[in-house]
């Protein structure tokens, strides 16, 4: 049912959003703590910062990472002094484009579950002698649990929907930056209709079970 | 008194008769490629006719898609002459409202002086990463790119670095910003008043793709609009084909 080249832009999709949730699980969890714990006043700015791209078209993300990545810009120009070459119309760069474009996915849930843990479990850990870190591994991130799981799931999700960003600094290379979102668009573009339905369904009951599972899981957190 | 009326009644449906063709709007669809010249003609269009045109660019095959599903353009100005002639056969068009407005050219085009030859011999020394055209399914100036490169007989070693453009302007974009150092384009993006506007470019010889020839036609949503017939005759005019040459298009 599927051709070869719809199942590499299946198969690139997921490689795409698991190293993509992967890293934002990493990056994201200090910095949503930071924004849970912080009465800094650059809390507002950062919040507001990593929450751009709930807003923002993709076009104005695309635009401005195909500018700064670029060879002229300053991301470019630091890629190629590192010897990495340029990032866009690779897969390096879509990941780079991807993780900041699902951050606030990952980053929103982790602040509200680390939020909602509130610094009581803390105190107590320390008391019991337990340093921050171990406190961290054992009272913060077993509580979090549900939020993780809900960040994981929302980052991963909102990856493989991805389209805008993608067409702008990906360059519809086969196995390397064309997607779905965008095989289904090249599909209805050139009229292939019949291979378009495939994948546009494929897309819709992916996403529909990814909501239900997360909507109807048992002591789930409510996002939003 | 009566008369006085009557003559009134139809003195003022004459004027809002002629305000209403004065100031008729043509919803176009226009090829990317020719975006620039289009932009030009419809301001001389509106200048000399008091018609205005409201023009949407895209790819040409989104284009035909767009009209096949209800979209409300009244005069398609396509990529090709095959769309345009699918549109008719398909019942979608005016009857004999097609006719090639221009001739298209291709061009291998770097931002970089010095960069592509006359000869495009850089094609063959192979030394770059990514070279831009427009997705071939669609565009046909991607179509003529993957043609010429056929005929070089470098389609097999080049592909692997080809990045694809949704449409022509987006291929360009690719270029002009230098994350790819070459693509082919179309010799209307880099080329005004019959002059190269900058870097290094080899013109595509006429022999090694297909003749790119671009045809107009008048929709079905367009029939019996005075402003689409309007717009379908200024762009015969000499003053539109002055516009259309000055951006590096036969006839």
């Amino acid at each position: 049912m599927l051709s070869d080249v719809d199942l590499a832009a299946v198969w690139l999709t997921l490689k795409l959003a698991t190293v993509v949730t992967i890293i934002l699980l990493i990056v994201g969890t200090p910095i949503a703590w930071w924004l849970a714990r912080t009465r800094s006043k650059w809390k507002g700015v950062i919040g507001a910062v990593v929450a751009l791209p709930l807003v923002l078209p993709p076009t104005v993300l695309g635009f401005y990472l195909l500018i700064t990545m670029g060879p002229h810009g300053p991301v470019g120009q630091l890629t190629q002094f590192l010897g990495w070459g340029v990032l866009p119309f690779t897969f390096a760069g879509l990941v780079i484009a991807s993780v900041f474009y699902s951050m606030p996915f990952v980053v929103q849930p982790l602040q509200q579950a680390f939020e909602a843990i509130g610094v009581r479990p803390l105190e107590v850990a320390a008391t019991l002698r337990a340093n921050p870190w171990d406190a961290f591994f054992t009272v913060v991130l077993p509580l979090a649990k549900p939020g993780f799981i809900t960040a994981a799931i929302l980052g991963f999700a909102h990856t493989v929907g991805e389209f805008g960003v993608v067409l702008m600094i990906g360059g519809n290379i086969p196995e390397k930056t064309r997607v779905v979102s965008v095989q289904i668009y090249d599909h209805v573009e050139a009229l292939e209709y019949a291979e378009a339905h495939v994948l546009a369904g494929g897309m819709l009951l992916f996403s529909f079970l990814v909501l239900l599972t997360l909507y109807s899981r048992k002591g789930a957190t409510s996002w939003k | 008194m009566k008369s006085r009326f009557v003559c009134l009644l139809a003195g003022l449906t004459l004027a809002v008769s002629s305000l209403a063709t004065q100031a008729a709007e043509v919803q176009v669809a226009v090829a990317a490629n020719f975006t620039a010249p289009m932009q030009k003609i419809a301001a001389e269009f509106e200048k000399d006719t008091g018609h205005k045109a409201l023009i949407s660019f895209g790819a040409t095959g989104k284009l035909y898609a767009q009209i096949k599903n209800g979209a409300p353009f009244q005069v398609f100005l396509a990529a090709d002459d095959k769309t345009p002639a699918r549109l008719e056969a398909e019942g979608d068009t005016v009857p004999d409202s097609r006719f090639t407005y221009a001739i298209g050219k291709l061009v291998l085009w770097s931002v970089k002086p010095g960069y592509v030859d006359d000869q495009g011999k850089v094609l063959k020394k192979g030394q770059f990463k990514h070279l831009a055209i427009a997705s071939p399914k669609t565009a046909p100036y991607g179509a003529a790119a993957v043609e010429t490169l056929t005929k070089l007989g470098l389609l097999d070693s080049i592909q692997p670095r080809f990045v694809t453009g949704e449409n022509i302007s987006q291929t360009y974009q690719f270029i002009v910003t230098e994350n790819a150092e070459l693509g082919f384009v179309a010799l209307s993006q880099v080329m005004v008043d019959g002059q190269l506007t900058g870097g290094s470019s080899w013109i595509v010889p006429a022999d090694l793709h297909q003749l790119i020839r671009q045809d107009a036609v008048i929709l079905a949503k367009g029939q019996d609009q005075p402003a689409a017939q309007a717009l379908i005759n200024y762009l015969k005019s000499e003053k539109a084909k002055a516009i259309i040459e000055s951006y590096g298009y036969g006839f």
